[in-house]
């Protein structure tokens, strides 16, 4: 009588291989698990599933639409992700990008008739300068009383939102607007100019540029290295004498404006406007893409484009009746399959088969 | 046939990537007191845990009194009658005594009444010499005090077999010999005693029997009449090793560090360092000498600038460096090698080749103003790994995995080749096995020849009388002694660091080590 046991082993360094294929397996776990609840609902899954594909991926229309979305995406992912990599948890970037959106938005509000020259470059610096800041605001007692600035992040998010809406309900409110909760339409002048005549804005490149440059500095460069040290032990980047405080200040306020300059983009590349809800949740999806794509430049675009499709499936089979939330739960169950199979990167799983007689003693 | 109380026969134990006990068998009779001697990482933590119930081996069999027992938990070892004191003590600190002692029993313990329970530790206690304050709040007691209040309760539980792991590392050599005597009385009234030890003269002192260990395999027991140092060392090591270094004798040059009337507080703000002086001269060795938690990390985080210096003053070449940031003390040719080698001198996630440019990566030798000269840095690692002769697959892979020895080698590879003009360390040898620790120890002795000054701090008073020029005593954030090493006195020095005010007022040698 022969009886199999299972029994997991560490592996000394991670597989290389599951790296790769525990994604790819988690997505389609999660499609699985999200067929199971859509069954239950009663639709059929895989007409839900082909529907949310070809709406975000399978037209020209709807690829437009994806990268819109995976812009502000990839840019507060890129933005947490610097966080990250000091082990700083910012959850602010959903925040960081509203403080954004609103001051790059001052500028042609007030000053409508500024140059294109002068008005698109002044709202990137001032949106970023706002994102910056308003991260900055949670770096400063984190650096000096070690104030948890997970919490303190999170709640500046409200409060960011909340002062948005503050501004376009109230003061900023365009008077022509039938009493919309929105502010006035900037000039032509402070609109990014598009990819073509498509959606896609020049953010695309702003994006593109980030991932490049952080991609440079976390394994290049001297900063880097001195994030990648304090991150890993705070103690020996003390005891090697760098600055960790500055670089609490440096690395937050960094990351804020990252996150700003994905506002300033919604803003200006997208709504031509400054309104109430700007934002589905970017900046909560951005933990989500920079912890899949483990904080590394280059898969934070890819995987940004993917949650981005989900979310313009979700929207399209919102049309037929299925609630949009479909594709959070499928964003949700995806993080929670790739967390789950993380100890197969790091475990190996193996079988043992015991004698019969050894088992009776 | 006089059958063993504790027969293990062919245990194995795999961890990953190690075999840690590779078909061991062990023999324990009853009245002995049965050393299990072997270097770091030779399994012999691993082999006591597997018979106290905390590991479940892979293959092999714990026969206890004959019959074969299986251990789910330490539990199931404590009914047979195994208990084992571990080498940091498993105890709660606002407790008292007796509370500690009952903790976890099932039954009617816990209604037992107090004067019930207080005789039967006082009868335990008097049976073995053990004696303690049952009243006594577990943080109020000295390390040695907490042993024995470990060892008592293991005692209470009915233990017959009494496991203890490296127990001398905290004591001062008063407390050892204390504990000595306590064991001897145990094995005298039937209990089987077990030391982990790596300690060969404990062995000479102590050991009915001894049990080697090397790399996971047994490598052979000795009985009473046939322990020798010799003879462990053969098996433990299998080469002999050199007791005594060549000491470069050129005499000392110019003082290089000097504290004055020093004042620091510890991390709960109380004051650690009192008005501490010492001085340490260029070529020179100083051993600092002290039971840990006397002020020693502390002092070496005040000279490296990771602790604020409340008064008095740090002199570095008649400069004063007090509460310069570490940096610009760094940058002055300070060398720290910490007690906390992986976390504090070493990233534990990451490479050699990264580590090995942790106090340099700013200079121009390995960074533009930008970015990191990556050739130049892995020139630097591969030099240096080559040079120091660090034990390592690949210089890509963390270092968390590296062995106490090999981390300590890279420490050391890469303070040392920052050519200081002062060497802190502590504890350079601790943890470490014989080899690694030889080798540890002729690095410091090649860094004296160089003309460095070298504040050695240390609890192992051998390590200080073979590489130290002069002999300090730290107690209580004081020095409470200062000889060449000529003229110090074991015996002596061992009494400054309980804090008796000098070797000729002889201290009650039951009252504890911190006052």
């Amino acid at each position: 009588m022969n009886r199999l046991t299972f029994k997991l082993e560490k592996r000394l360094t991670p597989s290389p291989v599951m790296v790769f294929i525990i994604p790819l397996i988690s997505v389609l776990l999660a499609l699985l698990l999200g067929g199971i609840f859509l069954v239950l609902t009663g639709e059929n899954p895989l007409d839900v599933y082909s529907l949310m594909f070809v709406d975000s991926l399978g037209s020209k229309y709807g690829l437009t639409e994806t990268m819109v979305k995976a812009i502000p995406l990839m840019l507060t992912s890129l933005g947490v992700s610097l966080a990250f990599k000091m082990k700083l948890w910012n959850i602010g970037a959903e925040g960081q990008l509203y403080m954004g959106a609103m001051a790059a938005s001052w500028l042609p509000l007030t000053m409508p008739s500024l140059p294109a020259y002068i008005m698109l470059p002044g709202m990137l610096i001032l949106g970023m300068i706002a994102g910056g800041l308003w991260a900055l605001l949670t770096a400063i007692p984190r650096a000096i009383w070690k104030v948890n600035e997970i919490i303190t992040t999170l709640m500046l998010n409200y409060v960011a939102i909340l002062w948005v809406d503050y501004l376009v309900y109230g003061p900023w409110k365009d008077p022509n607007g039938s009493n919309f909760p929105i502010s006035a339409s900037f000039s032509e002048a402070a609109r990014l100019p598009g990819l073509g005549d498509s959606r896609i804005h020049a953010g695309l490149f702003f994006a593109l540029g980030l991932a490049v440059l952080l991609a440079v500095v976390f394994k290049y460069s001297r900063w880097g290295y001195s994030i990648n040290v304090i991150g890993s032990s705070e103690r020996a980047a003390r005891y090697a004498g760098m600055n960790i405080k500055r670089n609490i200040l440096l690395v937050m306020f960094l990351s804020g404006a990252i996150s700003g300059m994905a506002g300033m983009a919604e803003v200006s590349g997208i709504i031509g406007k400054l309104q109430h809800g700007i934002s589905p949740g970017y900046g909560y999806t951005a933990i989500i893409v920079a912890w899949l794509s483990k904080l590394n430049p280059v898969a934070i675009l890819i995987v940004s484009v993917l949650f981005g499709a989900l979310q313009v499936g979700g929207y399209a089979v919102q049309v037929e009746g299925i609630p949009a939330a479909v594709a959070t739960m499928l964003q949700g169950a995806i993080l929670f399959f790739v967390l789950g199979g993380e100890i197969f990167t790091n475990y190996r799983l193996k079988l043992i088969r015991q004698k019969g007689e050894e088992l009776s003693k | 046939m006089n059958q063993s109380l504790i027969q293990l026969r062919g245990i194995v134990k795999k961890f990953p990537g190690v075999l840690a006990n590779d078909n061991v068998d062990l023999d324990i009779n009853p009245g002995e007191i049965h050393a299990i001697l072997g270097e770091n990482g030779s399994g012999k933590s691993t082999l006591m845990s597997v018979l106290a119930g905390l590991y479940k081996p892979d293959a092999g069999k714990i026969l206890v009194n004959g019959a074969e027992e299986k251990f789910r938990s330490p539990r199931d070892a404590i009914v047979c009658g195994i208990g084992m004191v571990h080498q940091h003590f498993k105890l709660v600190e606002p407790f008292t005594v007796a509370e500690n002692i009952t903790l976890g029993e099932k039954g009617n313990s816990f209604f037992l009444s107090n004067k019930e329970l207080k005789a039967r530790i006082n009868e335990l206690g008097k049976k073995y010499g053990l004696e303690i304050n049952l009243n006594a709040k577990v943080w109020q007691l000295s390390v040695g005090e907490k042993q024995r209040v470990e060892i008592v309760r293991m005692l209470y539980r009915g233990s017959k077999v009494l496991i203890l792991d490296e127990p001398t590392a905290v004591l001062t050599p008063q407390e050892a010999n204390e504990l000595f005597e306590n064991l001897r009385r145990m094995a005298s009234a039937g209990c089987a005693v077990v030391l982990i030890t790596h300690k060969l003269n404990e062995v000479e002192a102590i050991a009915d029997r001894v049990t080697v260990l090397r790399q996971g395999k047994f490598a052979g027991v000795l009985e009473r009449d046939q322990i020798n140092a010799k003879e462990m060392v053969r098996l433990m090591v299998g080469r002999a090793v050199a007791s005594k270094y060549d000491r470069d004798s050129s005499p000392v040059g110019g003082v290089v560090l000097q504290l004055d009337k020093v004042n620091a507080l510890n991390d709960m703000g109380l004051p650690c360092l009192r008005e501490m002086s010492l001085c340490v001269r260029e070529g020179e060795i100083l051993g600092l000498a002290g039971v840990s938690g006397n002020g020693q990390r502390e002092m070496a985080e005040v000279i490296s600038g990771l602790r604020r210096v409340e008064s008095g003053k740090i002199l570095l070449n008649d400069r004063n460096i007090s509460n310069l940031s570490p940096r610009t003390i760094i940058d002055l040719g300070v060398a720290y090698v910490p007690e906390d080698r992986l976390g504090m001198g070493l990233v534990p996630d990451l490479n050699a080749l990264e580590n090995l440019i942790l106090k340099k990566y700013h200079q121009p030798e390995f960074s533009g103003r930008w970015l990191l000269k990556s050739q130049a840095v892995e020139r630097n690692a591969e030099t240096l790994v080559k040079q120091y002769q660090v034990k390592i697959s690949s210089l890509h892979q963390s270092v968390k995995v590296l062995s106490g020895g090999n981390l300590q080698k890279l420490l050391l590879a890469r303070e040392i080749s920052s050519s200081p003009k002062l060497m802190v360390v502590i504890y350079p040898a601790r943890g470490l096995d014989i080899g690694a620790t030889e080798s540890v120890h002729k690095l410091l002795l090649e860094l004296k020849k160089r003309k460095t000054a070298i504040l050695l701090i240390s609890e192992d008073l051998d390590e200080i009388f073979k590489l130290a020029d002069r002999v300090g005593v730290v107690f209580d954030g004081k020095l409470t002694g200062d000889f060449p090493v000529e003229q110090a006195d074991l015996e002596e020095v061992g009494l400054l660091m309980t804090g008796s005010c000098s070797a000729r007022e002889r201290v009650n040698e039951n009252e504890p080590a911190h006052i």
